[in-house]
């Protein structure tokens, strides 16, 4: 009895100043564990040759699930960048639409299999789809947030980068627009030290990031992003700041990356085999369990449920995504614009030849033919 | 309403709309209470105020970037690049982005805005402020351009262009602003997207051109007539949609056709209408498709003289109809 006392009473203490029940601890590292589960099959899937590439958020999922816990689903906005998985199962986006991308399917909510994988968006869930130049996805957020202000809807836009899109010009636009209309958005740069192969100390002057913040007249804060429960606590002061018209926070989450850039990149061109192995000392996932663990809210049965759990969700949503039907061909001409069909000349189909021997139009015939009248 | 000149059609119709739609905005540089460089917006300011005639800091990339946001959030931006010319840090998010939301979203995303920028050259704005630049734009899939050539088209291209759900690239030809004025009717008319006008009849030759360049046009044929041959006008008012429809009715009529525009030749707007003709329209063609176009140098140059050695004008439309019409 005095042990389980014990044990409720640091459960009880265990994120009690952030406002976390006990069910909120649990599930935040439920939704770590799922989106670990989700992104080791992204790589089997790519070793077995069924997705043709993979990037992944390995390293980063503490940061993301601490930040974006304290959002409002379906009300806030979400402009994510390719490593967000954590960050959108977080937001609402289910272990199937993260699959789907992957296999790049009809049913697809990013993108109906347009985009490759890692480029998500889910419009109905307030997630804005995400393209591959970096950066740019930031003034984005800064637009919805002016948005939000200037319709008074108390919304907040949240936007992530890498350290490495940090040195686009768009960071520099986006968070001086920001800082100079007090715009509810929150900037979350991700730092985990590479830009693709390019070490922090080639990418920028400063160590950290953060510091930039105060150029643009906002909170730079620098969190550790394998610390779950600060990381919570940083973004809910920014969201509250926001939420309460006092403008933007720059957060940044020192992170580190598990696994290569991507399928396509071999990490061990420049980094070591020594550093990879003492980075997976900065995993936030056994660390938040271990919180968990010693907290009492997690023991070895529970955990094993947990990984039972994740195991299940990955299975169905894999097999169900890989089930799904390709997009049709005959569909890929479709919302290039709103309101009509593919205009005349921007007929992909189109070709030179349907004008050659007796399908040509002759002089005179053409209002029979029809075949000039096909302007939109 | 009466008489308008180019740049009161396109300050007033901004008012009309925004009156109309309290969802539309206006950003960019020195839009507010100057009411932009060439006043396009002027008054706007003291009637709708800051937070929806909003000056900008010097920073493109952001009025396209934050205006793709405010569209995803319920407003309907109309920024303001405040030269053509300077259009250039935007670039990515107008390709990367904005032409591609609706696309890579599977046709969940739409994005209403109206991108404005002057553009053109005459009016000694050297290299830098003197640009056409509508052939970059119109290659991409996913955006509509527009570049109208009076008073009355400004109205009604422009009222289509905000109210149209798609990104749309709006040229205003910077020495028509204050030089071209016309009749526009009191009423909220529109004028489609991807409708071209035969401004002109005429039976010997086709002149296509859009801008400052149809109305040069319609000089050229005033010239020619006289002498005894009649040049066809067509002006295409939207460049992206294409109304082919009408561009081929018009050469099936004449046989011949000059296309006259400000850009450099190479790989101008012009080129991908000679390119049509000569696919679908080479059985009516009784001549070479000609060009009268800038030269190819990097920009127009400075001193008068220079400046009028670029342009295309009047009398070298007039000297490329005469050529074709005795072919």
């Amino acid at each position: 009895m005095a042990a389980t006392r014990t044990e409720q009473k640091a459960g009880g203490e265990l994120g009690a100043d952030l406002g976390l029940s006990r069910e909120d601890l649990l599930e935040m590292y439920r939704l770590m564990v799922i989106t670990r589960a989700v992104d080791e099959r992204m790589w089997i899937l790519n070793r077995a040759g069924k997705i043709p590439f993979v990037i992944s958020g390995q390293g980063h999922e503490g940061a993301q699930v601490g930040i974006a816990y304290g959002l409002r689903k379906g009300h806030d906005w979400m402009v994510p960048y390719y490593r967000s998985v954590a960050s959108l199962i977080t937001f609402g986006m289910t272990p199937r639409e993260i699959m789907l991308a992957q296999f790049a399917k009809a049913v697809d909510p990013s993108s109906g299999g347009r985009q490759m994988p890692g480029h998500y968006g889910v419009f109905e869930r307030n997630i804005l789809s995400v393209s591959s130049p970096v950066a740019t996805q930031l003034l984005h957020a800064t637009g919805i947030a002016y948005a939000a202000k200037v319709r008074g809807t108390g919304q907040v836009a949240i936007t992530y980068i890498g350290e490495g899109s940090s040195n686009q010009g768009d960071f520099h636009e986006g968070l001086n627009f920001a800082g100079i209309h007090r715009l509810p958005v929150i900037y979350v740069v991700e730092n985990n030290g590479f830009a693709i192969s390019v070490p922090m100390a080639l990418q920028s002057a400063v160590e950290d990031i953060a510091v930039r913040g105060a150029g643009y007249n906002m909170p730079g804060i620098v969190v550790d992003g394998s610390n779950v429960l600060e990381c919570y606590r940083q973004a809910k002061a920014a969201i509250e700041r926001a939420r309460n018209g006092d403008g933007p926070t720059l957060i940044e989450a020192k992170v580190t990356r598990l696994t290569a850039h991507s399928s396509d990149d071999q990490h061990t061109k420049y980094r070591t085999q020594e550093d990879i192995d003492a980075e997976k000392e900065r995993d936030p996932l056994p660390r938040f369990r271990d919180q968990l663990r010693d907290a009492g809210l997690l023991d070895a049965e529970g955990e094993e449920r947990m990984l039972a759990e994740s195991r299940r969700v990955v299975e169905d949503a894999t097999d169900w995504a890989e089930t799904q039907p390709d997009p049709d061909p005959a569909t890929a001409q479709r919302h290039v614009y709103a309101d009509a069909p593919p205009a005349r000349m921007d007929d992909a189909l189109w070709e030179s030849e349907r004008f050659m021997g007796d399908g040509g139009p002759v002089r005179g015939e053409r209002g029979e033919t029809g075949r000039v009248g096909e302007r939109h | 309403m009466g008489v308008q000149t180019y740049i009161e059609a396109v300050r007033s119709t901004l008012a009309d709309e925004m009156r109309r739609d309290d969802s539309i905005v206006v950003l960019g540089e020195d839009v507010g209470k100057k009411g932009g460089v060439f006043l396009a917006t002027d008054g706007l300011f003291d009637e709708f105020g800051g937070e929806r005639v909003l000056d900008t800091p010097l920073s493109e990339s952001l009025i396209v970037g934050a205006s793709i946001g405010m569209a995803v959030n319920g407003l309907r931006p109309v920024p303001e690049i405040q030269f053509a010319d300077f259009i250039f840090p935007a670039f990515n998010q107008i390709l990367s982005e904005a032409a591609r939301m609706r696309y890579r979203s599977n046709g969940v995303v739409s994005l209403p805005m109206t991108i404005r920028a002057p553009y053109g050259g005459g009016v000694h704005g050297a290299l830098y402020h003197s640009q056409s630049v509508e052939a970059f734009f119109a290659h991409i899939p996913g955006l509509k351009v527009v570049i109208p050539s009076t008073p009355y088209d400004v109205r009604g291209l422009l009222r289509s262009a905000i109210r149209s759900d798609d990104p749309v690239l709006f040229f205003e030809h910077k020495k028509m602003y204050r030089s071209v004025r016309g009749d526009v009717p009191d009423t909220d008319y529109t004028v489609p997207l991807g409708s071209a006008k035969v401004t002109r009849e005429g039976s010997d030759v086709t002149v296509v051109g859009y801008g400052l360049m149809a109305y040069y046009a319609l000089e050229a044929a005033d010239l020619l007539e006289s002498e005894g041959v009649s040049a066809e006008v067509v002006d295409l008012r939207t460049l992206r949609p294409l109304d082919g429809e009408t561009l081929l009715n018009s050469v099936a009529k004449t046989g011949k056709c000059v296309i006259a525009y400000e850009d450099n030749r190479f790989g101008g707007y012009g080129a991908e209408v000679a390119a049509i003709l000569a696919e679908e329209g080479f059985d009516y063609l009784d001549g070479p498709v000609l060009r009268v176009t800038g030269p190819d140098v990097p920009g127009v140059p400075y001193n008068h003289v220079l400046e009028d050695w670029f342009m295309p004008n009047p009398d070298r439309i007039a000297e490329a109809v005469r050529r074709l019409a005795a072919y």
